[in-house]
């Protein structure tokens, strides 16, 4: 099996208003050293064993799991 | 007049909830409306080309899982996405009201810069910049639009009912200027969020952060038509926060009497 790790998160320039809102809440926990925050959504899928898994996470993103308007994603593999 | 013989499909799967007011709106008017589980026009226990309006109702459906209204765009996506290509270039009306609207962008039916569909989504509806689920009475003010069934006019200045956590309408960074340029150009811009004196401004009057202040757009022939307030909520006086003050108003009516003027006069 392939485990499939899809990290996803916002184009750099698009505001992040959840990022934003957990930022400002470190901020009132004293957290003063915090800069930026930003949410990124991970998702963890497991396929079968094949060459072509890289492609089949492509187009996973393409067709679903991202809007290419907003979002930038990163595909990482590991055999299990 | 046909008024019985126009047939309404108001889309559901699940996580939908406006089905009943949405199919109730277009009862009112005069349509024969119906609900319409997606997997039935997708495994051909009923047609598409049946009806003269795809009706796509508010809610969280898929759960909202992914994006707002990206499940559901995935459904139709695969299966019926030429039969909906079709369906509009017959000429025959397409509403997304909310999520509706969201399934209409992710599907790339909306804003449909150069085509009826686009590969990729042009556009996106965000999460709102207040952070906020945003449930309140907004202004929008109608633009000049070539929709074609839009009944009021530029400058008409309308209250409606918004309940949503992602409408914060998105262009692509990099060509945000040529496609809003382009939409404008094209008269798809039908109503903008507005404060009370009918002027453009920033939140709260434009609840969600949205490009333009855009409320809701149509595509370049006219007959698909997406926006996040809710004209399904406000079809009766006693609907508006100000029924026991004047009386309110019952500015979405007017919404569903144009579709089914137009649906009349076409078919």
């Amino acid at each position: 099996m392939i485990k499939l790790k899809i990290t996803i998160g916002y184009k750099e320039g698009v505001e992040d208003p959840e990022g934003l809102a957990v930022k400002n809440s470190l901020k009132l926990l004293n957290f003063g050293n915090v800069n930026s925050v930003k949410v990124l959504k991970v998702y963890e899928i497991l396929i079968e064993d094949t060459e072509d898994a890289k492609k089949e996470a492509e187009e996973m993103c393409d067709r679903l799991l991202v809007n290419p308007v907003i979002h930038d994603y990163r595909i990482e593999m590991e055999r299990v | 007049m046909n008024n019985g013989g126009i047939r309404v499909a108001v889309l559901r799967m699940e996580g939908t909830n406006c089905e009943e007011e949405s199919l109730n709106s277009m009862k009112n008017v005069g349509a024969n409306s119906e609900y319409v589980h997606i997997r039935d026009l997708i495994n051909g226990k009923k047609n598409i080309h049946d009806y003269h309006m795809l009706f796509f109702p508010g809610g969280f459906s898929g759960g909202d899982y992914v994006r707002a209204g990206a499940i559901f765009a995935s459904m139709i996506k695969g299966p019926l996405l030429r039969e909906i290509v079709k369906f509009i270039e017959d000429e025959k009306v397409v509403l997304g009201v909310c999520n509706g609207f969201q399934v209409l962008v992710e599907l790339g039916l909306l804003p449909g810069i150069g085509g009826v569909m686009s590969e990729k989504p042009q556009a996106v509806l965000a999460p709102n910049i207040s952070n906020r689920f945003e449930c309140r009475w907004v202004y929008v003010k109608i633009e000049e639009n070539n929709c074609k069934f839009i009944k009021y006019k530029k400058g008409d200045l309308i209250s409606l009912p918004i309940a949503h956590a992602e409408g914060r309408f998105m262009l692509p960074l990099d060509r945000e200027e040529e496609y809003l340029q382009d939409m404008i150009h094209k008269k798809q811009i039908v109503m903008r969020y507005a404060d009370s004196s009918g002027n453009y401004s920033g939140y709260p009057w434009n609840p969600n952060g949205s490009i333009y202040n855009i409320a809701g757009i149509c595509n370049e022939i006219g007959n698909v038509f997406g926006l996040m307030p809710h004209p399904e909520r406000a079809f009766f006086r006693y609907q508006h926060p100000e029924f026991t003050i004047n009386g309110g108003k019952n500015y979405g009516k007017n919404v569903f009497e144009g579709i089914m003027e137009y649906l009349n006069k076409k078919f």
